[in-house]
């Protein structure tokens, strides 16, 4: 075909997807490394401190510059954002600098603008760290948000070291979204790799009615699965009821809103994203290997461990790794069947994204499952042989 | 029979039943008379059913979720096998990038791809209107439709196309008569994928969808964030019969697929 039919064919989607997927993708995490609200606010102040070093005096240049910097700004409502993202770093300076701004604003017009107004607004606002938090968010690009989701951050000095106590939440949400979805991939895998073992073994026709009892749960909707789950889970549940009638527990166990409820749940969301690629290339071993291995004299257990499992898996470590990529991503389910402690990454991109507004830290969160998920990926599409895409 | 390979059958049979029961068992809560979601039932009644269908949001949702979803399905079908054309037998290293940014809204986590458009549609006043919706579903949507199509054209026989040129068909008339039968199934089946994640998706809906645009999904994960109500189970029932007829529909296509390519070889 000629290139430039070929061409004319690609343009439409190529475009769509350029504007409407790779550019925003791009610009959202281009907001983890960009600084604009302390430069859009404050440009007098900065270039003032552009030859101060922490440790040093503040020059008392820098005051009257800072005032006329806070009365614009809030003038032209650049404040508020300069503002909190100053508190990210000075805890409790945002209402102090919105206060600063009223009163500068309405001071009388021979009102001299030096440290010793600022420290009688806020003993803060005269203090070297917070201007040192100033000069750092200069921009335009800094390493705070990146920093910040790792637990990080540099002190007055510029020194990287643990972010403040309160700050310091990330990597545990790392560590517990990494954590759920291996203990996913691990269910899953023990669950569906019998039941694709035991699809090549039946008869084909067999194969198509248990495969259609595997797809069902997969074509139905991920919601309904999951109120499912709240309707059987739940304390009067029927799992809660049955237990109880046969005499196994006397009170009901708590089996939702706790990370029980989202294993559970995800488990079954993911199980069949598990059962489809194992299925299709445990098919593909021929079953005379395992009966050669037996005429040798291997006992089951040994074939299977050296003959079948080997074969197996490449299979196995493609579709745990895609079901652990899935797994990763995951926001609804937790947030419907977990408790406050369940709550995994994308909860949290979602949170900064909507409630708080934390663009920068919801950019540098979504920056790292994306790494973590293409890192996967592209080593599940190495160890499948580039099929790790393939739908069912 | 030996006993560990009656414990193995075992083990497979409760897999399933882990798979299907749950969602069975929510089904006849939907026609239960009182207002508790245990059993037994306390009666049967049509009144959860009354209650969604007889108006308000449910069928507003209902209504928002076929509408967004079937024309996200039908941008993504043309987009797709127009694209897929393109890509078609071609290994030149742009074209191997460029399917992999078709696919990657596939594995790219869909709350990425949900703040991604709401930071970009919020500037462009596409935020809570159809439009929005649609594109960030489209976005969504399409890597389902072009993946099999690209299949189907690759196992397609060149020679086919060679052979009605070779009786006098012009390039589009060839299209027309060989290429689009050839690749039609799969088109199908891409479009009933693609449907499904657009009727699928509640993470994209919470961030770009408004009070106008609320899809059935969206409306569900709203009532179980409330609390979970037998008309939800009538919904989820819905939901059901709904998804059983698209899966039915996939599997009918499946088999016909399956058979014509019997025939060519």
């Amino acid at each position: 075909m000629l290139t430039r039919q070929r061409s004319a064919l690609l343009l439409p989607l190529t475009g769509f997807l350029l504007v409407f997927f790779v550019a925003p993708l791009v610009w959202l995490l281009s907001l983890a490394v960009r600084e604009a609200e302390v430069p859009r606010a404050l440009p007098r102040t900065l270039s003032v401190l552009q030859t101060w070093q922490p440790g040093q005096a503040l020059p008392p240049s820098l005051f009257p510059g800072f005032a006329q910097d806070l009365a614009e700004a809030r003038a032209a409502s650049t404040l508020a954002d300069a503002a909190r993202r100053l508190n990210y770093e000075v805890n409790g300076v945002r209402s102090t600098l919105m206060r600063a701004a009223r009163e500068v604003s309405s001071a009388p017009a021979d009102t001299a603008f030096n440290q010793v107004f600022f420290a009688s607004v806020d003993p803060a606002l005269a203090s070297p760290e917070f201007f040192a938090a100033v000069q750092r968010a200069h921009g335009p690009f800094s390493a705070y948000y990146l920093l910040a989701a790792f637990d990080l951050a540099r002190n007055a000095k510029g020194e990287i070291e643990h972010a403040s106590e309160a700050n310091r939440i990330y990597i545990d949400v790392l560590m517990r979204t990494l954590g759920i979805s291996a203990s996913v991939t691990v269910l899953c895998l023990l669950l569906g790799f019998p039941v694709a073992l035991l699809l090549t073994q039946v008869t084909e026709k067999t194969a198509d009615w248990l495969m259609i009892l595997v797809l069902l749960p997969f074509w139905t909707s991920l919601l309904v699965r999951t109120a499912a789950w709240v309707v059987v889970l739940q304390k009067e549940g029927m799992v809660n009821s049955l237990l109880m009638r046969l005499g196994l527990i006397a009170e009901p166990l708590t089996l939702i809103y706790n990370r029980t409820g989202v294993l559970i749940a995800m488990t079954h969301v993911l199980l069949p994203f598990m059962i489809l690629p194992l299925y299709s290339v445990l098919k593909g071993i021929p079953p005379h290997y395992m009966r050669a291995a037996a005429s040798l004299g291997a006992p089951p257990v040994t074939a299977f461990f050296r003959v079948y499992l080997p074969m197996a898996a490449p299979a196995i470590v493609a579709g745990s790794l895609m079901v652990f990529i899935l797994a990763m991503g995951y926001y609804i389910t937790p947030a419907l069947v977990g408790g406050g402690s369940d709550q995994m990454l994308s909860y949290f991109v979602a949170t900064y994204t909507t409630d708080t507004g934390n663009w920068g830290l919801a950019s540098a969160l979504g920056l790292m499952m994306l790494v973590t998920t293409i890192a996967l990926y592209a080593l599940a599409h190495k160890l499948s042989g580039g099929r790790a895409l393939s739908m069912g | 029979m030996k006993p560990w390979k009656l414990l193995y059958w075992f083990l497979c049979a409760c897999v399933l039943v882990f798979l299907l029961a749950p969602i069975a068992a929510i089904i006849p809560l939907s026609f239960s008379s009182g207002s508790f979601l245990t059993y037994p039932l306390p009666g049967l009644s049509l009144r959860w059913y009354e209650e969604v269908l007889g108006g308000g949001k449910w069928l507003t949702a209902l209504g928002n979720s076929l509408y967004v979803g079937a024309i996200a399905t039908f941008v993504s079908v043309i987009l797709g096998t127009l694209a897929s054309l393109g890509l078609m037998r071609h290994k030149a290293w742009w074209s191997e990038m460029l399917k992999l940014v078709v696919l990657s809204p596939m594995i790219v986590p869909v709350i990425l791809i949900a703040v991604a458009s709401y930071f970009f549609l919020a500037p462009l006043s596409l935020t809570s209107t159809y439009s929005g919706l649609i594109i960030a579903h489209t976005v969504i949507a399409v890597p389902f439709v072009v993946v099999p199509v690209i299949t189907a054209l690759e196992i397609l026989d060149p020679n086919l196309a060679r052979a009605a040129a070779a009786c006098g068909a012009t390039p589009g008339v060839t299209f027309m008569r060989v290429t689009l039968p050839g690749i039609m199934p799969a088109m199908a089946s891409g479009a009933l994928f693609a449907f499904a994640a657009s009727f699928d998706d509640v993470v994209i809906a919470l961030l770009i969808a408004g009070p106008d645009q609320r899809t059935l999904p969206r409306e569900m994960f709203s009532g179980l964030r409330d609390s979970m109500t037998p008309a939800l189970t009538a919904v989820a029932t819905i939901m059901i019969v709904f998804s059983t007829t698209l899966f039915l529909l996939m599997q009918v296509l499946q088999r016909r697929s399956r058979k014509n390519s019997q025939i060519v070889r």
